[in-house]
């Protein structure tokens, strides 16, 4: 199964959702008005927020207009087109560093599927014959460390942690020196999972920022932010404030093997220029795929 | 409570005047407000149609009450509407005739539901319960340590059979246990799984008829968007849900999917988390979240531990100095020790409307530490120095520097600030009736009348807590300018 398959696979459920909604719609056979608000609607319970909801909304009118569509049931293509659109703005490349060991800073919320990400990440580098390190800056949640010290164990890398309740930044120092001596090409930093507006939870991690590019220099080359896809409009609030804080490159969006859409990465494509570079799409290791704006949308808006 | 309108409301509404009945333009231009308000605080589509119909059938031809604008009037009616949705009777957990109770969560993954469980435990371990956890989440790595590390902390005994057990096994077992033990709660941690995947869905449902839950929770967090609704449907038709606990109200999400649960489902919310350090769980009040949902912040909760733990007698005493102008360095301190009774002050500037969108907050360093030092700095001063700051030369701001191990330069922010805060007194005094009810709200702004806080001036002036008293914005930029 190719990538693309794979993906649109993950995503059925998502589709089914949105496209079932919809489907009505489009066996009707007139265009007018009330096709296309209930085409927001949709787009607003996919998560995508009042303005970007319009925005794309206006975008399939003015396509529909360009190429003289009549009939509703050809509308789909143009909603995956104006989707595609919208999310191909920023460049979903992961990030490597130009020699030397590369670190990826993977931060997030609490719940939102940090250190599960980071273990399908380990198994995807590795499965590309990469060497990789894991980093258990995951100090403050109990049996956190446990947990990645299993996915380590899971993929076969190997895995620097300390005492729980232990500074996260001297973790991630000793993931450096250890990389340095190891000649690792990836090093994966976990970090305790923390709600935006916690105030010194974010200057910890600032820390951990600070640390990384001293000992490091030009890392993290990677600062992943993990979203949970079923989360709401606060993804908006948390993509600002952690890319404030440590200048986020990225955007892990996880669980869309549910039924939710995971929409809210448009406003924060939109208003941010965060890209998504990931998603997560199951429970098994392999679940984790390189995001593909069109294979996303396409999903989202086309029949089977 | 209805000054605190979120402001994008109020701007809309202030055009409306007209009294006596609401019309149906009224209503409609407040709907398309309330809809807005609601889909930014992640209620469903679905719900907010149906809610919104049902608010604008309700209100049309409502009676305009003499204190309130029509717009005021239909929120009003919105608040109350959303209020009574998701409140009823106050829900407790339902405890079995015959011991032990046996309690099972559910949810999603990264719902909090292993936490949660925790500080259940913890809340019944308190009112004299024996409880029993029960570790059946046997597919995440280290979940089990997880329970059995928080057990350890609360001092809660944990029954596990490692990973290479079923679950329903693990429970069969569990509840013996609790028999044998003579535990009187059992609490079932099940494992995060998606509500489509039918295998574990099925899997809960046997653990269900095998345990015989007095109670099946869902746990919810409280960030989750449109897909609440889906989530929650299929989760009670396949387990007859007898409520369900919001995760993650430390945040600032403003948890607009309580609502869409609660009208998806009909289960009451029976508790709130709020953030990972385990303290038992808190009732949930469904006034307090119809505000935030509306955004119009946690006023009643920030009014409500202002009134427990400002002193109103000072408040008063103080509310008459600043009218004298006969404010003084022991005033300023006593003032910035009420606020900081309220809690640590993140959490109250959250709940306070409009604060938590505020430009330049993130940059406040709203660490306690800062009031030490300015408490021990006013400390360090003779009497004669705090009645009357004015006599404070260099050699004598040098003195209180060494005595309260800061430097002249924090000294002198010290004075500087407290002469800002004496300024803005004179100006309020001539509003200063109102002063009394919000002191601690307003003491606290004038705290925040520090050089290191941009925008704060201008942002509190727009808060919609202060739009009664129309001539503070003008008078704050005043007195900004002046300062340059």
């Amino acid at each position: 199964m190719g990538i693309f398959e794979r993906f649109k696979q993950g995503l059925k459920k998502s589709r089914g959702a949105l496209f079932g909604r919809l489907g009505h719609l489009f066996s009707s056979n007139r265009l007018d008005d009330s096709v296309y608000e209930e085409m927001e609607e949709a787009f607003l319970a996919a998560d995508m927020g009042m303005e970007t909801s319009l925005q794309v909304v206006e975008r399939v009118r003015r396509l529909a207009r360009e190429n003289k569509i009549q009939q509703p049931s050809e509308l789909p293509p143009l909603m995956a087109q104006a989707l595609t659109e919208a999310l191909e703005k920023v460049d979903p490349t992961p990030s490597v560093a130009a020699d030397g060991p590369t670190l990826v800073l993977v931060v997030g919320v609490n719940g939102a599927g940090k250190t599960t990400s980071i273990g399908k990440l380990a198994h995807y580098y590795k499965s590309q014959g990469k060497k990789v390190l894991l980093a258990a800056g995951d100090t403050f949640r109990a049996a956190a460390t446990e947990q990645l010290v299993a996915w380590g164990e899971r993929v076969g890398c190997d895995v620097v942690r300390h005492v729980a309740g232990a500074d996260p930044a001297a973790v991630v120092y000793d993931a450096i020196q250890a990389a340095k001596s190891r000649k690792v090409d990836f090093i994966l930093c976990d970090t305790a999972g923390r709600l935006q507006n916690k105030d010194h939870l974010m200057k910890e991690l600032a820390k951990i920022y600070k640390v990384a590019s001293r000992e490091l220099p030009g890392s993290p080359h990677e600062v992943l932010l993990v979203l949970d896809g079923t989360t709401g409009q606060n993804a908006i609030s948390q993509a600002k404030v952690f890319r404030e804080v440590v200048q986020v490159s990225g955007i892990v969006l996880t669980k869309l093997d549910g039924t939710a859409k995971g929409g809210v990465v448009l406003p924060i494509v939109q208003e941010l220029g965060i890209p998504v570079k990931w998603v997560g799409l199951g429970e098994s290791k392999e679940d984790l795929q390189p995001f593909s704006a069109r294979a996303f949308a396409e999903s989202l808006c086309e029949e089977e | 409570m209805f000054e605190a309108l979120s402001s994008s409301l109020q701007k809309a509404l202030s055009k409306l005047r007209s009294k006596g009945k609401l019309t149906e333009e009224d209503v409609a231009l407040a709907m398309r407000e309330v809809r807005l308000a609601l889909l930014a605080a992640d209620v469903n589509v679905k719900v907010i149609k149906q809610f919104v119909d049902r608010v604008r059938e309700r209100a049309v031809g409502v009676d305009v009450q003499n204190s309130l604008t029509p717009g005021q009037q239909v929120v009003k009616i919105v608040y109350e509407e959303l209020t009574e949705l998701m409140g009823g009777e106050q829900a407790k957990i339902k405890m079995a005739a015959k011991p032990p109770t046996v309690i099972m969560l559910v949810g999603l993954q990264g719902a909090g539901k292993t936490t949660t469980i925790a500080k259940l435990a913890l809340s019944f371990k308190q009112h004299e319960h024996r409880p029993l956890l029960i570790a059946a989440d046997v597919y995440r790595p280290a979940a089990i340590q997880q329970l059995e590390v928080l057990g350890t902390q609360i001092d809660v005994p944990v029954f596990q059979l490692g990973q290479s057990q079923l679950p329903k096994e693990i429970v069969r077992q569990g509840l013996r246990a609790a028999q044998a033990q003579g535990a009187d709660i059992v609490l079932v941690d099940t494992a995060g799984r998606l509500h489509i995947d039918e295998d574990l869905m099925k899997e809960l449902e046997d653990i269900q008829s095998l345990a015989e839950p007095d109670e099946v929770l869902l746990v919810v967090d409280a960030m989750t968007g449109q897909d609440a609704v889906h989530v929650a449907e299929t989760f009670h038709q396949r387990l007859s849900l007898t409520g369900v606990i919001l995760t993650k109200l430390d945040g600032d999400a403003r948890g607009g999917a309580a609502l869409t649960i609660r009208s998806a489902t009909g289960c009451p919310i029976k508790y709130v988390g709020l953030g990972e350090k385990i303290e038992p769980l808190q009732p949930f009040h469904p006034d307090r979240m119809a505000s935030r949902i509306l955004g119009m912040g946690d006023v009643l909760s920030l009014i409500e531990r202002a009134e427990q733990t400002v002193d109103m007698e000072k408040a008063r005493e103080m509310e008459q100095k600043m009218r004298n102008a006969s404010f003084t360095l022991d005033d300023f301190r006593e003032m910035f020790q009420q606020v900081r009774n309220l809690g640590p002050l993140d959490q109250i500037m959250k709940m306070i409307p409009g604060m938590n969108k505020m430009k330049g907050l993130e940059n406040v360093d709203l660490g306690d530490k800062r009031f030490l030092r300015m408490d021990a700095i006013i400390t360090s001063m003779t009497k004669e120095e705090r009645a009357n700051p004015d006599v404070m030369n260099a050699s004598r701001r040098r003195r209180v520097a060494m005595g309260s191990g800061t430097t002249v330069r924090e000294v002198n922010q010290v004075l500087n600030q407290f002469e800002q805060t004496r300024q803005m007194m004179k100006k309020f005094s001539g509003i200063g009736k109102k002063m009394g009810r919000r002191n601690a709200l307003s003491a606290l702004k004038s705290l925040g009348m520090d050089g290191g806080i941009p925008n704060l001036q201008d942002e509190l002036g727009k808060l919609p807590l202060s739009a009664e008293g129309s001539n503070f914005p003008k008078s704050r930029r005043h007195h900004k300018k002046k300062k340059k």
